[in-house]
């Protein structure tokens, strides 16, 4: 047989088609349940998001209701690049409704209580919502007036950064971080002293500033990391860890530190610490605000009445995330009143286990999947270097890649992971494919 | 990470590149690998002295994928840091190298004029 050129290309054609349909007709099934109930979901984030994705797969005939006043979605993730001035702002924003399924009502509304007894929910807007399930999904807010003399409107200027307001203000934060690190002078890197989202994110900041700083040969630099704890990572492996790196470049640990003020005019902070209150200079200041769960939470009698006082968490079960009152209510994400996992990578791991629970739930059957606390940090510590630090509740090391990626190693494929792969992966999370 | 399925990884590498970008990568390589399998069945045989200059190009190949995926990822030598990193770097390499002798190979073979068979 002889092959000329346009026999060729129709043998080729014919092969890709092949190929494209045996890849199409391979796809799981899963087993779907019949069901009339009315789930709420409050909060399309990531959580909200990812949860109502993989539901609608999962039943048929549910009327899920997802409720967010936020046109915007926003890949936290991308916030700490952002405020090191390798990513834009644009890089952590795409639109809510383009991430939902099809068969959700988004309604674009702020829950302002709920009420577990008659199962309804209300919004600001006076809409009553009511529900046989309902899973609480709707983040954390940060208490902006908690620290005496900050704002957001001064974020970007005098020295003064803030990073996990949203990427505008990540965007600012690199403004001031920018001017510092060609400066020099003193830097100041905090963390508050409730639970918080991704406890990385503050050594990542101090990192890469320390870098980009060094990079451009700003010598003449102090730069202090101000711990509420006497560690530096509740993991002490980690804190260990950072320590050291902490000391082979220079950074100066300040133990027992929470930012209490700063006055923006004359950049001088005020800490709590044991010897009480402190005064220090500034030259660049990262402040991360205080946190806790949105306050109908509380109002509505769903937090923990005996832990995390004043911080209002959801009351689930650590390893379901099923309310420990309420059997037809789950919390997932940030608001969850858990030991550890405040970041996307903990969303990856509850989400399925919700879904179990809720659909057995409905099924009238008990769910078996388990969520033992797993969370993950890329933890930046220079520009094109991060370790990949994973654990669970109980502090265990949990390497995802063991003996291939050593968590406590400074690699580049950990940064790789994080600068170019943790974002399609969170995508896909969103759409209930990972 | 939990799974990597297909899927996952092409939406990875779009990530990495750009949507527009990956994907006129992918088409340049079938195309490329098709055309290179055209030359083989047309021609019958390896010819040795184009195989010989396509491995010359391997080099540039490698140097050349490398110094694109430290352009792409903010990334430099120095950061280099444990051994895996130095197989991902050096698998980075040979598909450079591959990729280019493939492209030389095929070009080659159309651009140069077939000598008639002995």
């Amino acid at each position: 047989m002889t092959l000329d050129r346009r026999r060729f290309l129709a043998l080729s054609a014919a092969a890709g088609l092949a190929a494209g349909a045996s890849a199409t007709t391979v796809g799981y099934a899963q087993d779907t349940t019949r069901t009339n109930a009315k789930i709420v979901i409050i909060g399309a984030g990531a959580a909200g998001t990812a949860l109502s994705n993989r539901l609608v797969d999962r039943l048929e005939g549910a009327q899920i209701t997802i409720v967010d006043p936020r046109k915007d979605h926003w890949y936290q993730p991308g916030f700490s690049l952002i405020a090191a001035g390798l990513k834009p702002a644009g890089y952590a924003v795409s639109r809510t409704s383009d991430w939902l399924p099809r068969g959700v009502k988004l309604v674009s509304e702020a829950v302002v209580a709920v009420d577990p007894e008659t199962k309804r929910v209300t919004t600001d807007a006076g809409t009553q919502l009511d529900y046989d399930v309902l899973v609480l999904a709707p983040g954390l807010v940060l208490d902006n007036d908690a620290i005496e003399g900050f704002s957001l409107d001064v974020v970007g200027r005098n020295g003064v950064g803030a990073l996990y307001a949203g990427p505008q203000y990540a965007a600012k934060t690199w403004e001031a971080a920018a001017r510092f690190s060609e400066t020099g002078g003193v830097g100041l890197f905090t963390r508050p002293a409730t639970e918080m989202k991704c406890a990385g994110a503050p050594l990542k900041h101090t990192f890469l500033i320390d870098d980009i700083a060094e990079r451009a040969g700003t010598t003449k630099r102090k730069i202090v990391y101000a711990s509420p704890s006497d560690n530096l990572f509740s993991v002490l492996i980690v804190s260990e860890k950072v320590r050291m790196l902490f000391q082979h470049r220079g950074v100066e640990p300040a133990y027992r530190h929470v930012l209490k003020a700063i006055d923006v005019e004359k950049k001088v902070a005020t800490f709590t610490t044991p010897d009480g209150d402190l005064q220090r200079d500034y030259d660049y200041i990262h402040v991360i605000q205080p946190q806790r769960a949105p306050s109908f939470v509380p109002e509505s009698g769903l937090a923990w009445p005996d832990r995390w006082i004043g911080q209002g968490w959801a009351e689930v079960d650590p390893h379901t995330l099923r309310h420990r009152r309420y059997a037809d209510i789950f919390a997932v994400g940030d608001v969850a009143g858990v030991p550890k996992g405040k970041t996307a990578a903990s969303v990856k791991w509850q989400v399925p286990v919700v879904e179990d629970h809720l659909v057995a739930h409905l099924a009238g059957r008990e769910g078996t999947a388990r969520y033992d606390g797993y969370t993950s940090c890329p933890l930046i510590t220079r520009v094109g270097r991060a370790m990949l630090v994973e654990f669970d509740y109980q502090n265990n090391l949990v390497p995802s890649f063991p003996g291939i990626i050593a968590p406590l190693e400074e690699l580049w494929v950990s940064w790789l992971m994080k600068e170019v792969a943790l974002k399609a992966t969170y995508n896909a999370m969103l759409r209930g494919r990972a | 990470m939990k799974e990597l399925t297909p899927s996952t990884l092409v939406a990875v590498f779009e990530e990495i590149f750009g949507r527009g970008l990956f994907w006129a990568m992918v088409v340049t390589a079938a195309v490329v690998t098709l055309a290179y399998f055209y030359v083989l069945i047309r021609d019958r045989r390896v010819s040795w002295q184009k195989f010989l200059f396509a491995q010359l190009s391997m080099p540039v190949g490698a140097v050349g994928a490398v110094f694109f995926v430290m352009w792409a990822t903010h990334s430099e030598f120095a950061d280099i840091g444990g051994p895996i990193d130095v197989i991902v770097l050096l698998a980075v390499a040979v598909a450079g190298a591959i990729g280019m002798a493939i492209l030389v190979y095929t070009l080659e073979s159309f651009l140069v004029r077939r000598k008639p068979l002995p």
